[in-house]
């Protein structure tokens, strides 16, 4: 019998038990007496999120094919178990062995968004782990972060033993080697983080100290001690075709909300859209050979049996075996009853029609991303898409028997000016001008134009980094002159404009660009009860508030202030392989309303071209 | 060709929802490369269809999906290979081949057999499975059972062909399928409205042991094994 550590009577009690037994096909059993060090790896969020995400798949199948590791799945208890493992003191446990994460070597927190940080707090209290390094002994997990959000570790520094900056592939083994050789030696916990803190990628944020200027900005960050170095290197994944990928990815009972095979076809973005931090933390562009991702398709439609498979990336249209590799996929695939997902293309001929092949034109709709509704705001973020490509594109989708169009756009963005904003409006009324241009006869229905819009959150390492990002009352002002403009269009009947939450943007926003001391602020909500920040019904802004208050931390610090360029940003110590310079650069160029040449068309000398491949020497090859 | 697959249900597998299961089973039919049929139009699905949905947290030896393929192999291959594609908690008894005229097991359930017994520590102190079976053996149980449209008053009795102690617990043929189902829970609640007792409402571990269809004509029951409705097939 397999160990199960919830109770039959708790397993009915609650929703969705699917989501804490483990026994998935597919998820790893080891003997635990041949293992030496045991990994919990933890996506923050409930289940079903957390299944979906590819880079666990990822880490997983590679820390299983060590011999001497063996890693574990953890999510975040639904608000239904919280309550119960609270009251019967139940420690939180990893799916696999159903053992307590509490009794593993690592804990490694992968943290995709800000809007998780109260979760991560859930998963070190209910797995029983002090929540602050600080107090963490040898009897505990070395807690471990990753993920985009690592790339601003600082809110999140007391809570984190290390963190890593890079991609999973290339540290953890030397990590993993460090750890037994000091168990082995019998080190201090301290001795070991401090000699991890050396490793490329790796931070120990305890091995650092923070000095602030009374006008609270940063004074001075620096290392403790001499050996530690002053600067964290990101550290990537060159070759992305020899490398592991994984064929048998664990598959849930429940439906996920990626119930399918997803290929990872690049990493990387070329473009430089200059609101986007995965288009800069993820520099340079690395392609996976196709040959490779059609074994894969293969081997893990096979090995899953799911009904679906779907591409990964950023842009993917910029990967140049595209073509192809969506053609083998409905050549291949499409007869055996498997759904060829798309993921969202540059609308043209080419995507078009695979796009007909692979799904009921009159049951689907279109994606356009124009991000800003004026082609000046357009410039401003670098987002190389004209009004006249998205007409185009958009007539051609109708003439092909489209009539539903999603646009998506964000208001807040630097610059902005009132004819910007309205802009929105009216390019989605020009949208449905286009599609009435078509005749009567040969028009399928009506149109129907959704625009959304999401309120800009300036980021680390991106040329808006040094921006002031706009107050809530600003923000749904904004949206308010966008939602009266689109009803003065002649077409409004047939465009509906939805706007995101400006509250949880607001505290996004002071998460994103934190420093060390906002950390006690996400302590005390959650003390106060904040959990899944993430979903509008658990989210209690009202509570974060009254923290900030008792904190006596000023949310305009974060947000409002546009920083000087010479600030110390508490970010600045990590090298991401683009250079500030860079930044400084296109920061200058988006004010002067200058478009810049993507990596293909030109480089730019960001300073990625230091990790010796990808699109950076691909002309050279 | 039709083809009845029986496999058991139990250890952790018992939380997992009768949908869940239809997703792990098309999934496993892909794994196993078994080669099912898929229905015409623009998103085609499996051919595919349950007996009788299991309630989550109950036991079984025998669950019933049948299903149409294009090709087959023999009875022992296909059950090995969907074996070798199962999770802990499941495991595939048998692949039997239908006539091609066979009703499905869906439309052919009509009684069940279930062991119930009480979940450790969660059994009334009061229980006596002598007044059990006195309860059992009046001439009439009524008892008003919820639909989803309305209520109706059903003599629970007509439906309960068989119940005795048994080693493991109480044993029950009753009732199944989409005209009479009769769940053990139900006879459950009779009998703690008959008595006065109450139970919580984990009290009951129920196991299904195997689904039948009734043969017997008019008043007389006949009742047979769906497993028992197909062949074995070679190569």
């Amino acid at each position: 019998m397999r160990k199960q550590a919830l109770s039959d009577e708790i397993l009915l009690k609650i929703e969705k038990p699917a989501r804490y037994i483990g026994n998935e096909v597919n998820s790893v059993v080891k003997d635990l007496s041949k293992i030496d060090v045991r990994f919990a790896m933890c996506f923050p969020d409930v289940y079903e999120i957390g299944m979906s995400h590819l880079g666990i798949q990822i880490l997983y199948d590679m820390f299983n094919r060590w011999e001497d590791v063996y890693c574990e799945r953890v999510y975040s208890p639904w608000t239904d178990l919280d309550k119960i493992m609270r009251e019967q003191n139940i420690p939180l446990f990893a799916l696999e062995s159903q053992d307590a994460i509490k009794d593993f070597d690592f804990l490694g927190v992968t943290i995709q968004y800000e809007m998780c940080y109260t979760n991560i707090l859930q998963i070190l209290e209910l797995g029983q782990i002090p929540m602050e390094s600080k107090d963490r002994t040898w009897e505990h997990p070395i807690v471990i972060g990753g993920g985009p959000c690592a790339y601003n570790p600082e809110p999140l520094a007391d809570f984190f033993d290390l963190f890593y900056m890079g991609e999973g592939e290339t540290m953890y083994r030397s990590l993993i080697d460090l750890y037994k050789e000091h168990k082995a030696k019998n080190s201090t916990r301290e001795e070991f983080l401090r000699e991890a803190g050396k490793l490329p990628g790796i931070y120990a944020p305890s091995m650092y100290e923070v000095v602030y200027k009374e006008d609270g900005t940063i004074a001075e960050f620096k290392p403790k001690y001499e050996d530690v170095p002053a600067t964290v290197k990101k550290q990537i994944v060159m070759d992305l075709t020899d490398t592991c990928y994984p064929e048998n990815p664990v598959v849930p009972f429940i439906k996920a909300t990626q119930d399918r095979v997803v290929l990872e076809i690049q990493r990387g973005c070329i473009r430089g859209c200059r609101f986007c931090q995965a288009g800069m933390i993820y520099r340079p562009v690395r392609e996976r050979d196709v040959e490779m991702l059609k074994d894969k398709a293969y081997k893990m439609l096979r090995n899953t049996g799911h009904e679906e498979i779907s591409l990964s990336s950023l842009s993917s249209s910029d990967y140049s075996q595209l073509g192809e590799l969506v053609n083998f996929l409905i050549d291949e695939f499409k007869g055996k009853g498997v759904n060829v997902s798309l993921p969202s293309l540059r609308i043209d001929a080419f995507s078009l029609d695979v796009m007909s092949k692979v799904q009921d034109v009159r049951k689907s709709s279109l994606t356009f991303a124009p991000e800003a509704g004026s082609q000046r705001m357009r410039d401003v973020i670098n987002k190389g898409l004209t009004e006249d490509v998205i007409i185009k594109g958009a007539g051609l989708a109708f003439e092909a028997g489209w009539n539903r169009v999603k646009l998506y756009f964000m208001l807040g963005l630097p610059t902005e000016t009132e004819e910007d904003i309205k802009g929105i409006a009216y390019l989605s009324e020009k949208i449905a001008e286009r599609y009435y241009e078509i005749p009567k006869t040969e028009r399928n229905g009506k149109v129907q134009i959704v625009a959304s819009s999401s309120f800009f959150v300036p980021k680390p390492f991106t040329p808006f980094q040094w921006a002031s990002m706009n107050t809530k009352e600003e923000f749904l002002q904004k949206a308010h002159v966008v939602n009266d403009t689109v009803k003065e269009q002649l077409n409004r009947k047939s465009i509906k404009y939805n706007y995101h939450e400006a509250d949880v943007t607001v505290l996004e926003g002071v998460l994103a660009r934190g420093d060390r001391r906002v950390g006690k602020v996400i302590l005390n909500a959650y003390r106060k009860g904040c959990l899944y920040d993430a979903w509008s019904e658990s989210f209690h802004n009202d509570l974060w508030m009254e923290a900030f208050e008792e904190e006596g931390i000023d949310i305009m610090f974060y947000t409002k202030r546009e920083r000087d360029m010479d600030e110390i940003l508490p970010w600045d110590f990590i090298d991401v392989g683009v250079s500030k310079e860079f930044f400084k650069r296109e920061w200058q160029r988006a004010k002067d309303e200058v478009v810049t040449p993507n990596c293909r068309m030109a480089c730019q000398g960001c300073g990625a071209a230091a990790f010796g491949g990808g699109v950076c020497f691909e002309a050279k090859n | 060709m039709k083809l009845r697959i029986k496999f058991t249900k139990s250890g952790v597998m018992v939380f997992i929802g009768h949908l869940d299961m239809m997703r792990y089973f098309q999934k496993a039919m892909r794994r196993a490369d078994i080669d099912i049929a898929y229905s015409q139009g623009f998103n085609p699905h499996q051919i595919m269809s349950f007996a009788l949905p299991l309630g989550v947290g109950v036991y079984s030896d025998g669950e019933y999906l049948d299903i149409e393929a294009n090709s087959i192999t023999s009875s022992e291959d296909m059950c090995k290979r969907l074996n070798e594609v199962m999770v802990d908690g499941v495991t595939i008894e048998s692949v039997k081949l239908l006539a091609d005229n066979a009703k499905n097991a869906m439309s052919l359930v009509a009684a069940a057999d279930y062991i119930v017994s009480f979940r450790e520590g969660h059994a009334p102190e009061s229980f006596s499975m002598k007044k059990f079976l006195e309860f059992c053996e009046q001439d009439s149980i009524l008892v008003t059972k919820q639909t989803k449209k309305n209520t109706r008053e059903i003599d629970l009795k007509s439906y309960m062909y068989e119940v005795r102690e048994d080693k493991d617990g109480i044993y029950m043929k009753i009732g199944a399928g989409s005209a009479n189902n009769i769940k053990p829970d139900l006879i459950f609640q009779a009998y703690e409205e008959y008595t006065g007792i109450s139970m919580d409402e984990f009290a009951l571990k129920v196991k299904r042991l195997d689904l039948y269809a009734d043969l017997g004509e008019e008043d007389t029951h006949k009742f047979v094994s769906l497993e028992a409705l197909g062949e074995d097939f070679y190569e």
